[in-house]
């Protein structure tokens, strides 16, 4: 089983809102799209599903080619953001909505209905209706209806980005068992890269209508093709400077910063990305540079504690482990992790990841 | 904890307080106060207890009038709600034909009403009017004013050209704020057309609805200038609905006494009735 989108491409009016695609996703796998608000994520997924045709290219289905066929005969079933569902349906009836036309019997839908609902915790309110649910349960009832059919693909849009906090630390765990030994293909939406690495399987990052790379979760994330994909796929965003590098010898911030570098790159100017938690108040790994930064602000996040800084004309982000608070206006001594710098050309394309 | 003390609170309220007053509270008193009195003029009054409430409740008159209300009353709800959905349904829901759809949809409304009677009335006549005209040309006895069927039929085609706009613009408001995740989700499940509106449109209209068939309730249960200029009431008392009868009982007859226990208990029927429809439509909404 395979789905492969060939050269698609979607226009609305004169604008292009998918650029030409090609992506194959395999049998059995989860596959992220990645990517700010409006960068063609929705768009891509309702082409996959079959909601909406490409202006050209095609869509290929187990060596079929599906293109402009109804979603109704293409065995999907999808999630969205908003919680959608019947809204005078009980949940029992609102998850077994979607077997209505398969024909199964009333037997095994109660039996299949069971099985989901156990699954997704909603075991105790199969007779309440959706309006009598927290988002947290509206949500795990459409998550339910779509699970609830063997369908081929199953698409979820942003489906934890409306619940509150607690609610979507707690269904994001869930989530990769939910598909675990299932014989379809996830595609699943996101904005937040850490719901990418949590899923793991493939990743996709999406920028303005064009898919920059698509590969093994970890890889993409390690390997960025692009200093583009690295930023897609880091939050907090990816601290970028300009380095020089004449022979061993590596600096930046006009010679501010200088060390010794093994790395096997030509002699010149390159761009280095650097992911906030490689920047810390401690030192790690054994290339550490330390630099002098002035704190912009301090926030806490969970058990880790964000600081913007300024150091030469730049704004940082750093990312420590551990709950402390820095003063608006203190020097402080930074510590980066230089083993983990990733070089990127002057076209923004990746050289090495150190 | 201690409360301040501070009377200036009251130029906030006193303002809302007199308003409602002068306009609400003591005119319905004043016609409290003759419901249960007769008066002669030169402000003599005499107690009559409930007597003008029993005269009223017990009148054929009343009870005739009373039943020309809820009958057109019914008539033109059955009409106007699912032929209002109906045409929200067709209306676009994108593009250039929103705007000019809208402004079609709402021109009847902006309409003085004595103005909508004048026109139906111009409009009908069998004998210079286009519709009357036209009727009777292609072989149709037509006249709404001799023929008590004629005078029905024009009254609620008034009505209905008039109000349905209404529901219209307020069924049309609760589509579009259904998501259109809820039209992909059926189409996933392979849903009808017809299963799209009975378990998603509807549903979601709910509310929106409520309010329309109240409003429209109220509006029609109240009716006045309309037939007043179409038809008069007429012929003889066939379209004289319970307001133009109220009309009739107390400026016509001068029957203050009658007419202020009618308006009474004509208010009460249409309070009664909006409380019951509320609260029955409403009775398993959570909060959603």
């Amino acid at each position: 089983m395979s789905l492969e989108l060939k050269n698609v491409e979607k226009k609305i009016g004169l604008d292009t809102h998918i650029y030409t695609t090609n992506l194959k996703l395999e049998k059995n796998t989860i596959n992220i799209l990645l990517g700010p608000t409006l960068s063609g994520k929705t768009t891509l997924m309702q082409i996959i599903a079959g909601l909406d045709k490409p202006t050209t290219g095609e869509i290929w289905f187990n060596d079929k080619n599906v293109t402009g066929m109804k979603v109704q005969k293409r065995n999907v079933s999808m999630v969205y953001q908003q919680f959608i569902n019947y809204p005078n349906f009980t949940v029992y009836e609102n998850i077994a909505s979607p077997l209505k036309i398969t024909g199964i019997s009333t037997d095994e839908t109660k039996q299949r209905v069971g099985k989901v609902a156990e699954l997704l915790k909603l075991s105790g309110m199969l007779s309440k209706k959706p309006n009598e649910l927290s988002g947290g349960q509206q949500q795990r009832t459409a998550l339910a209806r779509a699970l609830v059919k063997d369908s081929d693909l199953i698409l979820l849009d942003e489906p934890l980005a409306n619940l509150d906090f607690k609610l979507r630390e707690e269904l994001r765990e869930e989530l990769p068992r939910l598909f675990e030994d299932r014989d379809c293909i996830v595609v699943y939406a996101t904005t937040e890269p850490s719901e990418a690495l949590l899923l793991g399987g493939n990743t996709a990052t999406l920028q303005e209508g064009k898919v920059i790379q698509y590969g093994k979760t970890l890889d993409v994330y390690n390997k960025p093709n692009s200093l583009l994909s690295a930023q897609v796929f880091s939050d907090p965003p990816m601290n970028i400077t300009k380095i020089k590098k004449v022979g061993d010898n590596c600096s930046f911030l006009d010679d501010s910063v200088n060390w010794k570098s093994k790395i096997n790159i030509k002699d010149g100017e390159y761009k280095v990305g650097i992911r906030p938690h490689n920047i810390t108040t401690y030192k790690e790994g054994n290339n550490s540079l330390e630099i002098k930064g002035k704190v912009l602000i301090s926030e806490l996040s969970g058990s880790e504690s964000l600081i913007h800084f300024t150091k030469g004309d730049l704004n940082w982000v750093s990312l420590s482990n551990g709950v402390f608070q820095k003063n608006v206006g203190d020097e402080m001594n930074l510590y980066m992790n230089a083993d983990e710098f990733i070089y990127f050309d002057e076209n923004e394309r990746l050289v090495t990841n150190g | 904890m201690n409360k301040t003390i501070n009377q200036k609170a009251w130029f906030f309220v006193i303002p809302v307080f007199v308003l409602v007053a002068f306009n609400a509270i003591i005119p319905l008193m004043t016609v409290v106060n003759y419901a249960f009195q007769e008066t002669f003029g030169n402000n003599v009054f005499m107690w009559e207890g409930t007597r003008w409430f029993k005269q009223i409740m017990l009148s054929e008159r009343f009870h005739a009038s009373l039943g020309r209300q809820f009958l057109f009353t019914f008539i033109i709800l059955f009409i106007q709600i699912p032929l209002g959905i109906g045409i929200a349904l067709t209306m676009p829901k994108e593009g250039i034909g929103v705007p000019i759809c809208l402004v079609l949809m709402s021109m009847p409304l902006l309409i003085p009403w004595n103005v909508v009677g004048a026109m139906w009335n111009i409009f009908a006549l069998p004998d210079i009017g286009f519709l009357g005209h036209s009727l009777n040309a292609l072989g149709f006895d037509y006249n709404f004013t001799q023929q008590i069927g004629d005078a029905w039929f024009t009254t609620i085609l008034m009505d209905v050209w008039h109000w349905t706009s209404l529901v219209v613009l307020l069924s049309y408001a609760g589509l579009q704020s259904i998501q259109p995740a809820y039209y992909q989700a059926a189409e996933i499940d392979g849903a009808s057309r017809w299963a799209v509106f009975t378990k998603i449109e509807l549903p979601k209209m709910k509310k929106v609805l409520t309010i329309a068939i109240l409003l429209r309730f109220m509006d029609s249960f109240m009716i006045y200038t309309e037939p007043f200029v179409l038809t008069g009431g007429g012929p003889g008392n066939a379209t004289a609905f319970l307001s133009i009868d109220l009309v009739k009982m107390a400026l016509g007859q001068f029957d203050l006494g009658p007419a202020a226990a009618m308006s009474l208990i004509y208010f009460f029927i249409v309070l009664l009735v909006c409380w019951v429809f509320y609260t029955l439509m409403m009775r398993n909404e959570g909060n959603q």
